[in-house]
């Protein structure tokens, strides 16, 4: 006779002990410490808080620590756990020409005010695996005027100057941001709310999207007017004070592509521009997020949407990896009645053929 | 016992107060799907998060839950959902079909009949019955704006061309009290009679795709038809291995590697009640 | 007047909030999913003079920062409370409100609320409706989504062309409000598919 393969509380209780062991792998060797992974998988720990929308490098690490290193997982982890914190209050839009800076690169000037600080990179490494690492190295020390720099302005501010690149004035009356984390989205979504999007978006996603945009779909003609990654003032204006008090800092990555414009109708000859921005040091992201951006501007500036990565709809609905990976990976739930009605079906019509 | 370290059913108040509010516009507007906030739940999209959110923003201490996948209680993930809601409401639960006031579902609806003091929620995977057809969103709200389902008829009528009957077995599309398309979720055609007319209020969440909505009691519900090939349900050469019944959804159930086949109930309540009935007969 | 000016007058809210706020809502789902039945709509809370309790139970239990209240004029009084309690914005613009509360002789035209969107018809608004007298006996028999074949509502208080309104209310569907009538600690459903037959 049949026996039940349904049943349930022990299965689920056995996998859990049995996930709790292999991601701790023998016990023999010493544990991960959250301070560990903060410092040596950092740039983790920062595409976990850039998708997850919460900056807070603990909870990222130990999310990642959690997830056995699967990002994806660590970024829902994160979600889950930010979705039903209480909001206590609104900080003032981050002012990124302030940024005290690591890193700044410009592709469309060869040296401009403030000059290329290169910063920690791989970009000039050569993609050689590192066998001095196989064992635990002394101290690597870097020179010290290397380190950081102070503020300095944007590129895109230079060039702004001459009236040459597009102008982003805030709307009329500067209305509020609709907040993607507690109302969906609706089509067709404005700049900030796509931006919203975007900033969350799996990097996997938005690298491959932001690629197409190179190859011909949806060819908008980037230059990486400036990459800055540094550490930006939070402010909040407390309402019995009335003045901003910084309450802290956040690391971030901000890209600028410009993009050369042909101009319309409306519009003179001029660049226009794409925007990334990420927390933490996430330059591919950041760039891909400006690559997109500028494609989805296709329809206010007048340009025929022909390619995936100009379709609101395509890339706004698809770019979120807890959606993407809840559903996909949902396949693995029981279908069996589902499937029941579709054998069925298939038998019925094999008869009639 | 309710673990007090989360907030009752989970959610924080102000989610629930919205989720709340888009439930009563949704019983207000039979069918038609109301966007909504849906929050990142600590189970993965596409596992019940919507129903997961409706059921959190509904249940009180005084209801009796049950949680059915497949028709079954004791299927894995709806074991998981049913420990989530005792871990953070502490409400009673039960397997019995008639003695829950909240049945939260994935593709079923139980065999017993429903009764005025139940609620039943339905996970809803895709709550667009027109998303194969025509996947914009902006264009399928104009659709329904305007009650224009031209689109699903020709698929429709495509099938029958094709294949002499409408190739849908299971989220077979329903109109809803005569004005809105709408998704019953995937649960098999057998079941959307059920729906019709039904007594108890049904709530349905979809957290990816950030919906709800809901057909209220007692509301016509009709499963798209033409004239010359009226509405069909499965029926069975079989009967239940267990408890003998015709009657029910059966599962096939693969007994070996040289064909063997048998048939079971997919609402492992609705059979139990019935192997018990007759055990008491005998 | 601000409101730090006149906290003191403003009576307790909610005592338990989480769970209270359950109950309404479940009575409101009740109300709206069988149109005309009365239901049961009290809580811990002192409302403010002029406030029926079952339109203060649906209002603490519904209404936050994301809700724009409107008021009647006579309800002004209730304001600070509703605000203090739920945070919601007050408007003075009836067609921005996404809740307003009235008492039955200042309802005037369905059509000065938001209706909605015919692709968005849930951005409508809903009206707390407060009427001198709920009986299911007598009066309109109502049908609609929610009745099985037939229900009685006796409302006293609406003015005389409220079915008019009402079957225009209709006419704009998938468009227009939803109603609660409250009287007292009770309270019923009109959603905007419910028919008034008589």
């Amino acid at each position: 006779m049949y026996v039940a393969v349904k049943g349930g509380e022990r299965a689920i209780r056995n996998s859990h002990e049995l996930l709790a062991e292999v991601r701790r792998g023998d016990p023999a060797v010493p544990e991960l410490s959250l301070e560990q992974i903060k410092q040596q998988l950092k740039l983790a720990v920062d595409r976990v808080m850039t998708e997850g929308s919460l900056y807070d490098p603990d909870l990222a690490a130990l999310a990642l620590k959690q997830a056995a290193g699967d990002a994806v997982e660590a970024i829902f982890l994160v979600r889950a756990f930010r979705a039903t914190l209480p909001r206590l209050g609104y900080t003032e839009p981050l002012d990124t020409s302030r940024m005290r800076l690591w890193r700044r690169v410009s592709a469309t000037f060869k040296d401009l005010p403030g000059g290329q600080v290169l910063g920690p990179t791989y970009d000039y490494t050569q993609r050689l695996l590192d066998f001095s690492l196989l064992e635990p190295a002394s101290k690597a020390a870097a020179p010290e005027d290397e380190r950081a720099a102070d503020a300095m302005p944007r590129v895109v501010d230079l060039l702004d100057g001459e009236g040459l690149v597009e102008r982003h004035e805030p709307p009329a009356g500067d209305p509020d941001p609709l907040d993607l984390t507690r109302e969906p989205l609706r089509f067709p979504a404005e700049r900030s709310v796509r931006l919203q999007n975007l900033a969350r978006a799996d990097e996997g996603f938005l690298l491959a999207m932001g690629y197409s945009t190179q190859r011909g779909y949806a060819h908008t003609h980037p230059f990486a007017g400036e990459i800055r990654h540094g550490a930006a003032e939070v402010e909040v204006i407390p309402e019995e004070l009335g003045f901003p008090v910084v309450i802290g800092e956040v690391a971030l990555t901000e890209c600028q592509m410009v993009n050369q414009f042909a101009g319309s109708k409306t519009e003179p000859p001029q660049f226009t521009r794409g925007y990334g921005l990420a927390f933490g040091h996430c330059e591919r992201k950041s760039m891909a997020m400006a690559l997109v951006d500028r494609a989805l501007r296709a329809t206010e500036l007048g340009e025929e949407v022909e390619s995936p990565a100009q379709m609101q709809e395509f890339v706004l609905s698809h770019s979120d990896s807890l959606e993407a990976s809840g559903f996909v990976q949902h396949l693995k739930l029981p279908h069996y009645v589902d499937f029941q009605a579709e054998l069925e079906l298939v038998r019925k019509m094999r008869r009639s053929a | 016992m309710r673990d007090e370290r989360f907030n009752f059913a989970f959610l924080d108040e102000r989610s629930k107060r919205m989720i709340r509010r888009a439930l009563l516009k949704a019983i207000a507007i039979p069918g038609y799907q109301v966007p909504f906030g849906s929050r990142e739940m600590p189970l993965p999209y596409g596992w019940g998060t919507g129903g997961i959110q409706v059921t959190a923003s509904v249940i009180g201490p005084n209801d009796v839950l049950k949680v059915i996948d497949q028709g079954a209680d004791d299927t894995v993930n709806a074991v998981n959902i049913r420990r989530f809601f005792q871990r953070t409401t502490g409400v009673a639960v039960t397997e019995r079909a008639p003695e829950a006031t909240l049945i939260q579902t994935r593709h079923r609806i139980p065999e017993t009949p429903l009764h005025e003091r139940q609620i039943i929620v339905y996970q809803v995977p895709v709550p667009e019955p027109l998303q194969r057809l025509e996947p914009r969103e902006a264009e399928t709200r104009r659709m329904h704006g305007l009650a224009e389902y031209g689109l699903m008829h020709v698929k429709l009528y495509e099938d029958i061309a094709r294949y002499g009957h409408i190739a849908t077995t299971y989220d077979y599309p329903v109109m809803v009290n005569g004005r809105y398309l709408t998704a019953p979720s995937p649960i098999p055609k057998f079941d959307n009679p059920k729906m019709n007319m039904n007594p108890a209020l049904q709530l349905f969440g979809a957290g990816r795709e950030k919906r709800i909505y809901a057909i209220p009691p007692y509301t016509r519900v009709e499963s798209l038809a033409f004239e010359d090939h009226p509405f069909e349900v499965q029926r069975w050469d079989a009967a239940c291995a267990l408890c003998g019944s015709r009657e029910s959804f059966l599962d096939e159930v693969v007994t070996d590697d040289r064909g063997g086949r048998l048939f079971m109930c997919s609402d492992t309540d609705y059979c139990a009640g019935r192997q018990a009935a007759k055990a008491a007969a005998a | 007047m601000s409101l730090a000016m006149d906290l003191a007058s403003v009576g307790p809210g909610l005592q338990a909030p989480e769970l209270e706020s359950q109950k309404i809502f479940r009575a409101a789902a009740e109300a709206l999913a069988h149109p005309g039945r009365i239901v049961a709509m009290q809580t811990t809370a002192s409302m403010p003079a002029g406030l029926h309790e079952a339109s203060g139970a649906l209002a603490l239990s519904l209404l936050d920062h994301d809700t724009p209240l409107w008021l009647s004029p006579r309800l002004a009084g209730a304001a600070s409370f509703l605000r203090f309690h739920t945070g919601c914005p007050l408007t003075e613009r009836a067609e921005r409100a996404a809740f307003a509360i009235l008492e039955a002789g200042a309802l005037r035209s369905l059509a000065d609320f938001d209706n909605g969107e015919d692709a968005y018809p849930e951005r409508s608004a809903t009206l707390i409706v407060q009427v001198e007298r709920l009986d299911d006996q007598g009066g309109w028999t109502l049908a609609g989504p929610g009745i099985k074949d037939r229900a009685q509502l006796r409302v006293e208080g609406l003015p005389a062309q409220f079915a008019a309104e009402w079957a225009a209310n209709a006419g704009r569907f998938p468009r227009g409000v939803d109603l609660f009538l409250s009287c007292g600690g009770r309270a019923c459903g009109l959603p905007r598919t419910t028919r008034i037959e008589a």
